[in-house]
């Protein structure tokens, strides 16, 4: 076929060309088909590493658009073009009049290695690629016509943000392809059949197409025409943002982890408006983000509504217009079927909170109920007990505690929630504190965006506190102090007769004077978790609750033989004596929640209060202040 | 259907407030203006020992020849005030109160959001959407 017929054009073919065009055609259509198959097609053209506008073109022009298939004519002038392209002419049919060399068919290299390393190289690499695919994907269309249902609303969002940096573009194509790969080898659109046979395309130099059976190989396992119909019309795959990828995912759960280490339980509203603030974004989104995101509307954010809402935080910060309604992908429903079921670690947990809560929680509950006229001192000193017992518990079977989510809100973290804990937060919610923790949370880097994880997370990197913590001098504390955020200075002076409730407030303050004559007392324990009202110690290794917590109560036994400066326990087998003292702790760590939280209403009063006559001496200064003329 | 529905705060400033696009909206703000003055008056008049006992929904506030005002107003003073079409006499007075409990459950959503602060104006596209499903459709 020396004579290509498009539109009555005859382009000579020398030998050389037309035997290499023959082979060319040949590997790309089955000899029982009259035309080449698209996506294989596809894979060649991309191959001649020509930019996917230009293919477009080279497409539209040898005339397989019009036609809707690659003929033998469209393919040999396609191929003449790609030569044209490659030495530098135009796209036009006048070019490949000339005389060409061939066209050269580099392969593109196989990126699965690169993509499992690190990300990050992995997208400078490959943003090419994913752009040229998508591009080919419109191309494709465009060329088999109704052979492909592709899908082309993924589309469009990929496209929209044209303008945002390539860096930004490439995240979420790039776990489209993480998802596509790792996930689901077969039933495919072409498009991800496309860009894997790609990437499965080892490297010939130019010229050598002894890939072609490789090539050759690979494409009937991709079976081509056939699969490429069968599209999973429920889900969308490589080309949609909305999907989160199996690494983003285990970025998630690991920023979750570091917020809340039950993946059963919730992160309060506070804790994730702390951590969501970091990414930068206004407001405005972050509460629309919530919006979508939190499907129960309960002000917390379970795991799967965690992994959506930092899902779309990150599309956000690449430059995706968030959407009005929560995508499929990322309901809550879907992602917990995805994503919990791998997240089995927690069998210590389970085996630990189960038992627990059904006792527990009934039991409890009422007991805060009656706990509220508890004193507060006993309370405080029990709360410190208890919160040594959880902590060396904790420690030792590195199990969580089913600490009611009250109690949670004052931690925040490194406390077991209770599954049923849906009960406890319509209540605690109304505990849950704004401004003390928040004043207390101490800075952290903001969370970056998955591409990056070998950004050392301070929330995930241990501190060197330990060490500091280890002595046990105020000094230390004190110098704890200049870190946490100014405001609080001003509340010993303002709640010195609310002294016992400050001693949970501001431990760091009051403890120091409290517990000067409890400090030798507190050489018992190493602890993990942090002290009890201090959310914002998260990695406060047990040290410094083990200093500064007071005397222990003799009813709860507890190891003794471990030193108090050792920085790690050794991890213990749970005994049951020591659940029992959990157990106990959480009971009158639930007393003082109650107490605390009543407190924290009637200091909010007092605030009112005072703000009142605040408003009030400030007018009557306006009024007594001489008038000002104008 | 309302015209218009309004959020006010504890302290009386609006938090919400959206009416059907008319020529003249600045009258439904006036209106629901002055049907503050009947929300207190109605809210004062249940006396403290009642607070707890207190019906939220506050009924016909105020009637004009073309709109009647109704009010709900939460246990916190916040306060739901929506004008209605006197004309629309399609909606009952339970229907009313549908509606009231409806913006009050939206409302109570937009408070679990941890970035919304308590007296900020209420920016949330789903109470936009719920505000805009119960507007009169003028077409």
């Amino acid at each position: 076929a020396a004579a290509a017929g498009t539109g009555g054009l005859l382009l000579p073919l020398s030998e050389t060309e037309q035997q290499r065009y023959s082979e060319l055609f040949s590997r790309c259509c089955p000899p029982p088909e009259a035309a080449a198959g698209g996506s294989s097609v596809g894979e060649l053209f991309r191959a001649s590493q020509l930019p996917p506008d230009t293919l477009h073109q080279i497409t539209e022009v040898c005339g397989a658009k019009r036609v809707g298939y690659f003929g033998p004519a469209q393919f040999y002038i396609a191929l003449k073009l790609i030569a044209a392209a490659q030495s530098g002419f135009p796209v036009r049919i006048e070019s490949i009049k000339n005389e060409l060399p061939l066209p050269r068919f580099m392969a593109l290299k196989n990126d699965t290695e690169v993509r499992y390393g690190t990300p990050a190289e992995f997208h400078g690499v490959k943003f090419q690629v994913p752009h040229a695919t998508l591009e080919k994907n419109s191309f494709k269309r465009t060329d088999e016509g109704d052979k492909q249902d592709h899908k082309s609303p993924p589309m469009s969002p990929i496209c929209s943000p044209p303008a945002s940096p390539s860096t930004y573009q490439r995240i979420p194509l790039s776990y489209g392809y993480g998802k596509a790969r790792t996930g689901l080898e077969q039933q495919h659109g072409a498009p991800y059949e496309v860009r894997h046979s790609t990437h499965q395309q080892d490297g010939p130099s130019s010229g050598n197409y002894g890939a072609k059976s490789a090539l050759t190989c690979s494409t009937p396992n991709r079976s081509l025409s056939v699969e490429r119909e069968q599209q999973d019309s429920s889900t969308q795959y490589s080309d949609d943002p909305w999907r989160i990828t199996e690494e983003q995912r285990d970025y998630y759960v690991n920023q979750f982890r570091s917020l809340q280490p039950d993946l059963n339980a919730f992160i309060s509203g506070s804790v994730a408006k702390n951590f969501f603030t970091k990414s930068k974004l206004p407001i405005l989104e972050l509460s629309h983000i919530w919006e979508l995101s939190d499907v129960d509307c309960d002000g917390a954010l379970t795991l799967p509504e965690f992994c959506a809402a930092f899902h779309l935080v990150v599309a956000r910060k690449n430059g995706y217009q968030l959407p009005e309604t929560l995508p499929e992908t990322l309901l809550p429903e879907y992602l917990q079927a995805a994503c919990l079921k791998p997240i089995r670690d927690c069998a210590l947990f389970d085996s630990y909170s189960e038992p627990l809560p059904s006792s527990q929680q009934a039991r409890d509950f009422s007991r805060t109920e009656k706990s509220s006229a508890e004193e507060v001192p006993d309370s405080s000193a029990l709360l410190q007990d208890g919160k040594k017992d959880d902590q060396q518990a904790l420690k030792a079977s590195t199990t969580l505690k089913t600490i009611p989510k009250e109690f949670q809100h004052l931690t925040v973290k490194a406390a077991a929630q209770e599954p049923n804990a849906l009960r406890a937060r319509p209540r605690s919610r109304s505990y849950s504190s704004t401004s003390i923790e928040d004043a207390m949370k101490k800075g952290e880097e903001p969370p970056t965006p998955p591409p990056r994880p070998q950004k050392s997370h301070s929330r995930a990197s241990s501190l060197d506190l330990n060490k500091i913590f280890q002595q046990n001098t105020q000094a230390v504390r004190s110098g704890w102090l200049p870190p946490p955020p100014p405001a609080l200075p001003p509340r010993p002076s303002v709640s010195q007769t609310e002294q016992p409730s400050e001693v949970e407030l501001h431990p760091q303050m009051n403890r120091p004077p409290s517990q000067a004559e409890e400090n030798s007392s507190a050489k018992k324990e190493v602890v993990l978790a942090q002290p009890p009202s201090k959310p914002a110690r998260r990695k406060l290794r047990t040290e410094a609750q083990g200093l500064e917590t007071p005397e222990l109560s003799p009813t709860i036994n507890v190891t003794s033989t471990l030193p108090a400066v050792k920085p790690h326990l050794p991890v213990q087998k749970q005994s049951s004596k020591q659940k029992r003292a959990i157990q106990t702790a959480i009971r009158k760590n639930k007393e003082a929640n109650a107490v605390l939280a009543r407190l924290n209403s009637e200091l909010q009063q007092q605030l009112k209060e005072v703000h009142k006559e605040r408003i009030a001496l400030e007018t009557q200064l306006e009024q007594l202040r001489p008038v000002t003329v104008l | 259907m309302a015209v218009c529905i309004a959020v006010i705060a504890k302290e009386n400033y609006p938090l919400y407030i959206r009416s059907v696009p008319t020529e003249n909206e600045l009258k439904f703000h006036y209106t629901v203006h002055t049907s503050l003055d009947v929300v207190d008056e109605k809210i004062s008049a249940m006396g403290k020992a009642l607070v707890d006992q207190r019906e939220l929904y506050l009924g016909l506030l105020y009637p004009t020849e073309d709109y009647k005002v109704y009010g709900y107003v939460t246990n916190s003073k916040v306060k739901f005030v929506m004008v209605v079409d006197s004309s629309n006499t399609a909606l009952r007075d339970n229907s009313h109160s549908s509606m009231f409990r409806k913006l009050h459950n939206s409302y109570t959503d937009i408070m679990c959001n941890p970035f919304y602060n308590p007296g900020d104006r209420i920016q949330s596209r789903a109470f936009d959407t719920m505000v805009n499903s119960m507007m009169m459709q003028v077409c």
